[in-house]
């Protein structure tokens, strides 16, 4: 007999974002494509700017400045890389096949570009301590860490709705950076004006708010939309 | 019960070009439709708005009694399509990618090993694809059309890449082999409750439903074996359809020239 029930039981969102998720997190592991390369990059850009400012050691605005440009271009090439494996495997079309809510595929993305940047943090704020900003990122670590993550979660968003509508282009590594780097740039200013008190011993809890006020906005808009983007 | 599939008058354009042009045909459930054309006719146009993939843009189409594309959730998971991509990552094993579909229709995991073993490739499932042959990729393919169990299954050349061997193991999991215009409610083209595992070949099952098929292909007398019903494409317009039975292989030939 088979072991498949004559009714296939219905498959929940969290069980999708599970799969995908995990698959997505095996090709990254396979591949390597994704965040060392983001990784690398930002390393690189801070030991340029190490050079280029001939300075060991910068704060407030410069340091903020510094550290978010970095994290955004390092994050949008994790953005191209995003659909990049189901575009040309037809993972997507595999997936629109499948009796499921299109919005898995969303919170999968969503968490896999999340994973990325957590990856990229890990190596480029230390570098960044390291090359450019000295002993002022260790006394504010903790309001770093959640400038860091509202950010992300800011990025993880518009990264995605970006990738979905790009990956369907025949010039997608254009069409990605165009498209995400203005729907962007409040993010990068959020972050920024929020870390440079920090990064100076000061405070920035009113751009922290408007952060997480984007977050939300572009959380409910890569939702709402999603579908479409995917879909024929 | 509504038919397998009803096309009135289906066309989808790429840009200027008109890949389908009023297409229409009915295919009764437990059928299998064949579908003949030269490259470029349309075939995997077809079966791509069949799986709901592509919107038809004008025209009705009702794929198991769902109109699309306005009950395209309806239709997912009932169907299994075999394209000219198998549709899997190259960087993951056979096992991988098949539980990555198993979980996303909710079948049991049990169900992956029966395909590899079925097909011949458990001892190769853990290897990533990347490094198995196209013929062993298409019976990863084949493993993933089938995995659900559908009552409709598309598709696109499903011997491409198969050596004799490997065609004996795919070709009872995808219904081929079986009296033609098998149906009946519950009969399936497998017979019996069409669920059962015969005898050393295992054999296409469809949770209880008549298998009905829709299968492209540029070899007639395969073909017309298959079929219960031949559709002859040419430039996206019906130049054939016929019942099997009627159809001369040359009326196949022409399509071609």
């Amino acid at each position: 007999m088979s072991s498949v029930p004559e009714t296939l039981p219905t498959v929940g969102t969290r069980q999708a974002v599970g799969a995908l998720l995990r698959k997505d997190l095996l090709v990254e592991l396979r591949t390597l494509e994704a965040a060392p390369g983001m990784a690398l990059f930002a390393v690189s850009t801070f030991v340029v700017f190490h050079f280029a400012l001939n300075r060991n050691s910068l704060e407030g605005d410069l340091a903020a400045g510094v550290l978010w440009v970095t994290l955004l271009f390092a994050a949008i090439l994790g953005v191209n890389r995003l659909f990049v494996a189901d575009a040309e495997q037809g993972g997507i079309d595999g997936f629109l096949l499948a009796p499921v809510d299109r919005g898995a595929m969303l919170l999968a993305k969503a968490t896999t570009l999340l994973a990325y940047l957590v990856v990229l943090e890990l190596v480029a704020v230390p570098a960044f301590a390291l090359l450019l900003a000295g002993a002022a990122v260790g006394h504010e670590l903790g309001g770093l860490v959640a400038v860091l993550a509202l950010a992300d979660l800011g990025i993880a968003a518009i990264g995605v709705l970006v990738a979905a509508l790009a990956v369907r282009t025949r010039a997608r590594d254009l069409i990605g950076p165009l498209l995400a780097l203005p729907l962007l740039v409040p993010v990068a200013i959020g972050a920024a004006r929020a870390s440079a008190p920090l990064l100076a011993a000061g405070h920035g809890g009113r751009w922290l708010g408007l952060l997480a006020l984007y977050d939300l906005v572009f959380g409910l808009i890569a939702y709402a939309v999603f579908d479409f983007l995917l879909e024929d | 019960m509504a038919p397998a599939v009803r096309l009135e008058g289906l066309t989808r354009r790429y840009g200027e070009r008109e890949a389908l042009d009023g297409v229409s045909l009915t295919l009764a459930r437990g059928h299998t439709l064949v579908v003949f054309g030269p490259n470029g006719a349309g075939k995997s146009t077809l079966l791509r708005v069949l799986a709901t993939l592509l919107r038809p843009q004008e025209g009705r189409v009702e794929v198991l009694g769902h109109g699309l594309p306005g009950e395209a959730w309806a239709v997912r998971g009932q169907v299994g399509l075999l394209g000219h991509e198998p549709l899997l990552y190259r960087e993951l094993s056979a096992r991988e990618n098949l539980r990555l579909h198993a979980r996303l229709h909710g079948v049991p995991e049990e169900r992956v090993e029966e395909l590899l073993r079925a097909l011949e490739i458990a001892d190769r499932g853990d290897e990533p694809l990347r490094g198995l042959s196209r013929g062993t990729v298409q019976r990863v393919a084949v493993a993933r059309a089938v995995l659900h169990d559908p009552p409709l299954l598309l598709l696109d050349e499903p011997y491409a890449n198969l050596d004799p061997a490997a065609v004996s193991l795919v070709a009872p999991l995808i219904g081929a082999g079986e009296p033609a215009g098998g149906g009946g409610d519950g009969g399936g083209r497998g017979g019996g409750d069409g669920l059962e595992n015969e005898g050393p070949r295992a054999r296409a099952r469809t949770r209880g439903a008549p298998l009905t098929r829709v299968i492209c292909s540029h070899d007639p007398a395969r073909g017309l074996a298959e079929a219960d019903v031949v559709l002859g494409l040419r430039a996206g317009r019906v130049a054939l359809l016929a019942n099997a039975r009627d159809t001369d292989p040359q009326a196949i030939g022409e399509l071609y020239r």
